[in-house]
């Protein structure tokens, strides 16, 4: 097998586990952000308890994404962790928070150590969530390097277009948070989700709009792709901005399954739009994924094991899903 | 002064594996205990086994959760701190690393979750065979890391073009020189941390007089592996000693604080060493004891740190004083598993109040003893990071400033009190919680995901503590 296709399939399997990680992670993450704004304790009770059984393994995909990077595209790895070195913390430190609060809530008894468990949880999802967006968006301004090496501030990452995208991933997040409750609750808590659902996907598709207008000025390089000659990689915002008229449609219509799945939708294929505008750089501007890779070797040794694992994860993952499909009602938790 | 981001660096890896490293110590030695009772249930069909296994599956359930949470940040700061060092070694690192991280994912995938919520929906052969399978996870986990610790010490099966690492023979570089001595004396280091925590909270309930029949059992046990696994991790240390005398000379000098290349070394038992001036003060030493532990031959030769320039030695205090922290407590561990041999005659291990409350504190002994260990290893083979090959200062992220650094270090130590403080709250309240029955057990309905759900100790209720 050659070098070339190795990196490929490692570019598959990375840019795989990664949306894998924002489909699915990014709910829960949603749910954290939309916390204060729920109704009343039992509506934040409903909403962990959907949450609750499925959250770590969402995590999977995100610690996956970073070993898989060290293994296979070195590179990307030790230029974007220095490179977003605050910004990586804030995440982690958001994440432990996170996580714990989920631990720890559904055990806490008394008034006053719940409400710190739930500044906890909101907190933490929103940092993270902030967090994601600002490194998409220096990810797409891409990085100051020499000799391999990242060579720019510590607070190079945090530019008014990260800001937006960290804003705009809070509101994206957030949107896909409250269609999951609509999917997975009933009564005053889904018609609470209804409303910020159609408030929230405004706010995301104003920020859609900024991104798209101002990503091609960035850098010659995207422009060219976008407004060069290969037309067909206008179907993906075509399709984004589709999903999104789905979800305005079965929001305005009360479906219960078809705004998650839009929304989900609308991420794919931004997300797809993203890749192509780099694509082969990952690091931007710089370094192709060739010129990330790790040693063939070592791409094939670690290959071998990731396609074993990833089927057995997607099957334990879909079979969770599965045993916890259909609503859940107050009061009825698996905690 | 200007703010040194290699050392808070170094000081922040310290800080996050010590932290982790407690939870895995804790969890590969329990996991193998945890598959002992389900069998000896299994085999007996005595519910005393059932009751122990319950328990501890509890107790391991929360320990694992809080090893998972600390562990998150360590996949991420071998690139934020030393993205040098990831780039020149990611094709060995990267794919150890990677299948670290695919074996535990795999496991809790596969059999944690039939393990901590299996019960009364699987058969207890299942149980059992999930248990295994979780014991055997954690200790293949083990292997890939301390397979990537090992190799960073002896780096072996690679060569280097153009700075960067390439595997040549993937067998050599994972069975690299001192990897066997490593993962059996961190093995053996696992199951005294867990022998000696059984060891003690069965002692705190039997003092209590909670459950004595299943706490009888569990202490008995408990200190049958730890007569064995005690004298035998002396042994497999004082291998490892040769092995670090083979490879790591200057390591060795700097636990022993010997300054200058003698035959006949004594043994120092006690010093301050003065590094500066390159001496020991107050030494108190046996004589000829030094070669004959670490040579095998009392008149063996032992090279001293003078053979070293001052900036390729290791800092001595470290290894000298963490190295006798160890040892000193191992001797004691020894002693307790050996007091319980002789006490048991009259069945005394259950009953002698001394013996019981002295296994109470011992419970954290081994954790003190397995840091100190790490500490003597680790800043042992200063200022090497790959060793004779690639210095901390070389393998550090060159942007990384001062200040990043130390924002950093003080942030997960503020993250990590609070995981810690919340952790180690609940864990007591588990284990004051006791043996008692759960009547809420068939409520949940599958929630074979999170750890810490197969505990249901509320979080800060005032609830009835163990019967005493």
């Amino acid at each position: 097998m050659e070098t070339f296709d190795l990196s490929v399939v490692w570019a598959i399997v990375v840019a795989f586990s990664i949306i894998m990680y924002v489909l699915m992670d990014g709910f829960i993450l949603g749910m954290g952000i939309l916390f204060p704004f729920a109704p009343n304790e039992e509506a934040r009770d409903t909403m962990m308890n959907t949450g609750a059984p499925i959250w770590d393994g969402n995590e999977t995909w995100l610690v996956l994404a970073g070993t898989s990077l060290l293994g296979a595209f070195p590179l990307v790895y030790s230029i974007l962790l220095p490179a977003l070195y605050i910004g990586v913390f804030l995440m982690l430190a958001g994440l432990i928070f996170r996580g714990i609060s989920f631990e720890f809530r559904f055990k806490a008894k008394s008034k006053n150590s719940r409400k710190r468990w739930n500044i906890a949880f909101a907190g933490g999802s929103m940092v993270v969530t902030f967090a994601q967006g600002a490194v998409v968006g220096a990810y797409i301004e891409g990085f100051e390097t020499q000799d391999r090496v990242f060579t720019g501030g510590a607070f190079d990452w945090l530019t008014p277009f990260s800001v937006m995208t960290g804003l705009g991933m809070m509101a994206g997040f957030a949107l896909l948070g409250a269609t999951w409750v609509i999917l997975k609750t009933e009564g005053h808590v889904q018609e609470w989700a209804y409303q910020i659902a159609s408030k929230l996907l405004w706010m995301v598709l104003g920020v859609f709009a900024i991104v798209s207008l101002w990503t091609p000025y960035i850098d010659a390089s995207v422009a060219e792709r976008w407004f060069g000659h290969i037309h067909l990689i206008w179907v993906l915002p075509a399709l984004a901005i589709a999903s999104a008229a789905a979800l305005f449609f079965s929001l305005k219509r009360g479906h219960g399954k078809l705004p998650f799945f839009a929304t989900m939708s609308m991420f794919i294929f931004t997300y797809l739009g993203l890749l192509v505008s780099r694509w082969p750089y990952v690091v931007p501007p710089d370094y192709t994924l060739w010129d990330a890779a790790s040693a063939p070797g070592s791409q094939l040794f670690l290959l071998v094991g990731t396609l074993i694992v990833i089927p057995v994860i997607l099957g334990y993952t879909s079979w969770a899903y599965w045993v916890f499909r259909g609503k859940v009602r107050p009061g009825e938790g698996y905690h | 002064m200007e703010l040194d981001p290699l050392i808070i660096s170094r000081l922040q890896f310290a800080f996050v594996i010590s932290f982790h490293a407690i939870f895995p110590a804790f969890t590969i030695g329990l996991a193998s205990f945890l598959a002992l009772l389900y069998g000896l249930y299994v085999k007996t069909r005595n519910k005393a086994w059932e009751r122990l296994a319950q328990f501890w599956t509890k107790v391991f359930a929360v320990v694992f959760g809080m090893g998972v949470v600390s562990g998150i940040v360590m996949s991420f700061q071998f690139g934020t701190n030393w993205s040098n060092f990831s780039q020149a070694t990611a094709n060995f690192i990267g794919p150890m690393l990677s299948y670290e991280v695919l074996t535990a994912f795999f496991l809790e995938a596969g059999f944690l979750g039939v393990l901590l919520f299996g019960r009364g929906r699987v058969s207890p052969g299942m149980h059992l065979f999930a248990a295994i399978m979780v014991a055997v996870g954690t200790l293949i986990s083990t292997f890939w890391i301390l397979a990537t610790n090992s190799w960073m010490h002896t780096p072996a099966g690679f060569e280097i073009q153009e700075g960067t690492f390439y595997v040549t023979s993937w067998f050599e570089a994972i069975f690299n020189p001192s990897f066997p001595y490593r993962f059996l004396h961190m093995g053996l280091a696992s199951f005294l941390a867990g022998g000696f925590v059984v060891a003690g909270v069965s002692a705190w309930f039997l003092l209590r007089g909670h459950e004595i029949e299943a706490n009888r059992k569990a202490l008995s046990m408990s200190l049958w592996l730890l007569l064995i696994a005690a004298p035998a991790q002396a042994v497999v240390g004082d291998f490892h000693g040769l092995n670090t005398l083979e490879h790591q000379p200057a390591k060795l000098a700097a636990i022993e604080a010997i300054w200058d290349t003698e035959s006949s070394v004594p043994l120092a038992l006690f010093a301050i060493p003065d590094q500066e001036n390159q001496t020991n003060h107050f030494e108190l030493s046996i004589p000829k004891l030094g070669s004959l532990i670490l040579t095998h031959d009392p008149n063996g030769e032992i090279k001293g740190l003078s053979e070293w320039p001052r900036d390729e030695q290791p800092p001595v205090w470290f290894a000298f004083f963490g190295f006798r922290i160890m040892v000193g407590l191992g001797f004691l561990m020894i002693a307790f598993a050996v007091a319980g041999l002789v006490l048991r005659k009259n069945g005394r291990i259950y009953t002698n109040h001394y013996f019981l409350q002295g296994l109470r504190l011992m419970s954290v002994a081994p954790f003190i003893a397995l840091l100190a260990g790490w500490i003597v290893t680790e800043t042992g083979r200063a200022p090497w990071l790959v060793y004779g090959i690639m210095s901390h200062a070389e393998g550090l992220t060159p942007s990384l400033t001062g200040g990043m650094a130390l924002f950093t270090l003080l942030g997960y130590m503020a993250v990590y009190a609070v995981v810690f403080a919340s952790g180690v709250y609940y864990l007591t309240r588990v284990i004051h919680m006791g043996m008692e029955e759960e009547k809420s057990d068939n409520d949940e309905v599958q929630s074979a995901m999170r750890p810490m759900s197969a505990s249901h100790v509320s979080f800060d209720e005032s609830t009835k503590p163990a019967r005493s």
